[in-house]
């Protein structure tokens, strides 16, 4: 039973770090960053630097890596072995919205493509 | 116990968790935070069907304001940097907490509701522009799906305002006794998650909505 003990159980996720010096060094690295991505974020979207098309793809790359920053150092999930429920939990919620959102995104582009003539498109057939 | 276990499958050698454990259930202080955590995943799991229909229906404007019209940036980045600092401050409040230091966690807990009372009052006062202007929610499809996602993500903030203010009273008045504690470690997790879908929205919603 004493090796139970010794084994590292489960944390919450949100739960403070042991330490003051490094719990407080986790919220402020995680604003750091956060600041850093959030300003890169509005410099890219302002910028003429960077070719047009890419630019909306950056921003949801740059978005992605915010909300990392985020789950790291706010809400503390690691990677470590007390964290792997919430892991696990996280990992089916990021599935679920993954799939939602491409596959919503997905069909009802193909729908407006596919089906609905445009208003311009109904204007033409009328003037033939 | 760990040999029987061992005998019947239920651990690796005695030396690895599986699950079921020798070890009984976790403490209410860990089973609590997790189940809310499951919570707040689902609560995602909306707000990613909300951001599916925005997307969907961003181009159905019916001749009506498009989103380079109406979104303003300026405002949106003193909201973005409002939310941001709001949910660093909640993190402080929780250090704060877990010493037990009563003065330290109230000022936290209320710097934490200010800075979401400014990023609220300012979302308000752009709905209510928009919707002055004509551009309210039964205008175009784009402008009914504008008005759910971000008005479901400000009514996520204004819960979160009246449970900042339960938690302050609740702290003031019974202590930091254990139940109270793991409500506040509830709330911080609520508060960051709300920040979480926010930058999908400055994103997704008004960053890429005011490309050139």
């Amino acid at each position: 039973m004493t090796q139970d003990d010794a084994k590292p159980g489960n944390v919450a996720p949100g739960e403070p770090h042991d330490s003051l010096m490094t719990e407080s060094l986790s919220y402020v690295i995680g604003l750091g960053l956060a600041l850093l991505l959030t300003g890169v974020s509005f410099w890219v979207a302002s910028t003429s630097v960077l070719w047009g098309p890419g630019v909306a793809v950056g921003l949801v790359v740059l978005a992605i890596a915010q909300m990392g920053v985020h789950l790291v150092f706010f809400l503390h999930i690691t990677s470590g072995p007390d964290n792997t429920n919430n892991v696990l939990a996280l990992a089916f919620g990021v599935l679920i919205v993954f799939l939602v959102m491409v596959g919503t995104i997905w069909i009802m582009a193909h729908l407006a493509a596919n089906m609905g003539p445009t208003p311009e498109m109904m204007n033409m057939q009328l003037q033939h | 116990m760990t040999s029987e276990a061992a005998t019947i499958g239920l651990t690796h050698g005695g030396s690895e968790d599986t699950g079921l454990g020798n070890r009984g259930p976790e403490s209410k202080s860990i089973v609590v935070p997790y189940g809310f955590w499951l919570f707040v995943l689902s609560d995602m799991v909306l707000f990613s069907a909300l951001f599916a229909t925005y997307a969907s229906l961003v181009h159905a404007t019916d001749g009506g304001p498009i989103t380079n019209q109406l979104f303003d940036r300026n405002l949106m980045a003193i909201e973005t940097i409002a939310l941001l600092l709001s949910s660093f401050v909640c993190g402080l409040a929780m250090i704060a907490a877990k010493r037990k230091h009563m003065a330290w966690t109230q000022g936290w807990l209320l710097v934490t509701g200010l800075l979401g009372a400014v990023f609220l009052f300012i979302e308000l006062y752009e709905f209510t522009q928009m919707i002055g202007e004509g551009a309210g929610p039964q205008r175009s499809a784009f402008l009914s799906g504008f008005f759910t996602l971000v008005g479901c993500h400000g009514a996520h903030v204004t819960a979160g305002l009246l449970w900042i203010g339960t938690m302050m009273a609740q702290i003031w008045a019974k202590g930091f006794r254990e139940d109270i504690v793991r409500r506040l470690l509830c709330l911080s997790i609520f508060w960051h998650a709300l920040d979480i879908i926010w930058v999908a929205i400055f994103t997704i919603v008004y960053l890429i909505g005011t490309l050139p």
